[in-house]
């Protein structure tokens, strides 16, 4: 009889232990720069799943998330580690006033490279001064 | 009086928790201790004749890396190149320029049967031990 209970439960939908243990979250390594009127982000997210991939600006706060993609290691047993593997999350503030509808995003060889155009307000304007 | 810790010679029932703590922060420290193995870090599974390394290789393109195998030695050598290096920087925190990194494996591996795959800057190296070098099995005869 007993038997009989337990496996039930694993045919079940049962939430296993290791299902439910929250994922490390690693800072991914990232690089700004500007080129012309845009600030560019490069950040370095190996592994991850390019669907959950989220970035966010809001309140001049740009933050990237994105989960890792499950990899099949089936039969494999772990014998020596380096590196951790989990999701990835970071935040950044902009000082440079953004326009939100022109932001570009992709993805390639494990970088996200965010393209923040900077608002025609927060363009440097030459200003001429005309003689009086 | 009992303790948890009697001397040198005395069983200590935390050593075994101890020494697991110390794995596990070394292995989730991340770049401090990956820095004295080299780039890339290196993860490796195994299988019964068979071992996986994989690497966090971001930025690179498959033909940017090369993979060789010689006995039991593996070597990943490649380069990030750099772009927009005359942009005006606010932070440079990802590595470049020219790596090789060498793995030694537990068994000599079969150099014909390698598979690598390169998929969002995550690099696996499949490598199967050579058919004349697997452990046999011996009768023993009366």
């Amino acid at each position: 009889m007993s038997s009989d209970v337990s496996t039930r439960n694993e045919d079940t939908n049962v939430t296993r232990i290791d299902e439910r243990r929250p994922r490390r979250i690693y800072r991914p390594a990232t690089d700004i720069f500007e080129i012309d009127d845009k600030v560019v982000l490069e950040t370095e997210m190996p592994g991850v799943n390019r669907d959950t991939i989220d970035i966010t600006l809001e309140n001049r706060v740009l933050t990237i998330r994105g989960e890792l993609k499950e990899r099949p290691r089936q039969g494999w047993r772990p014998v020596y580690a380096e590196y951790g593997e989990g999701d990835y999350e970071r935040s950044f503030s902009v000082s440079e006033e953004i326009d939100q509808d022109k932001i570009d995003a992709s993805f390639k060889n494990g970088v996200l490279r965010i393209e923040l155009p900077k608002a025609e307000t927060a363009k440097a304007r030459k200003i001429s001064v005309n003689a009086a | 009086m009992l303790s948890t810790y009697n001397g040198r010679f005395g069983w200590d029932p935390f050593a075994d928790l101890r020494r697991m703590q110390t794995d596990m922060n070394r292995l989730f420290d991340g770049y401090a201790t990956t820095s004295g193995a080299g780039f890339p870090a290196v993860n490796v599974y195994a299988k019964d004749d068979a071992l996986l390394v994989t690497a966090e290789l971001p930025g690179l393109t498959d033909d940017a890396i090369d993979i060789t195998v010689r006995d039991d030695t593996l070597t990943i050598e490649g380069e990030l190149t750099v772009e927009n290096d005359n942009a005006g920087w606010h932070r440079r925190e990802r590595g470049r320029g020219r790596f090789t990194r060498g793995v030694e494996l537990p068994f000599r591996v079969d150099p014909d049967h390698v598979k690598a795959s390169f998929e969002d800057g995550v690099l696996e190296i499949e490598m199967q031990r050579p058919e004349a070098d697997k452990p046999q099995r011996i009768a023993i005869n009366a």
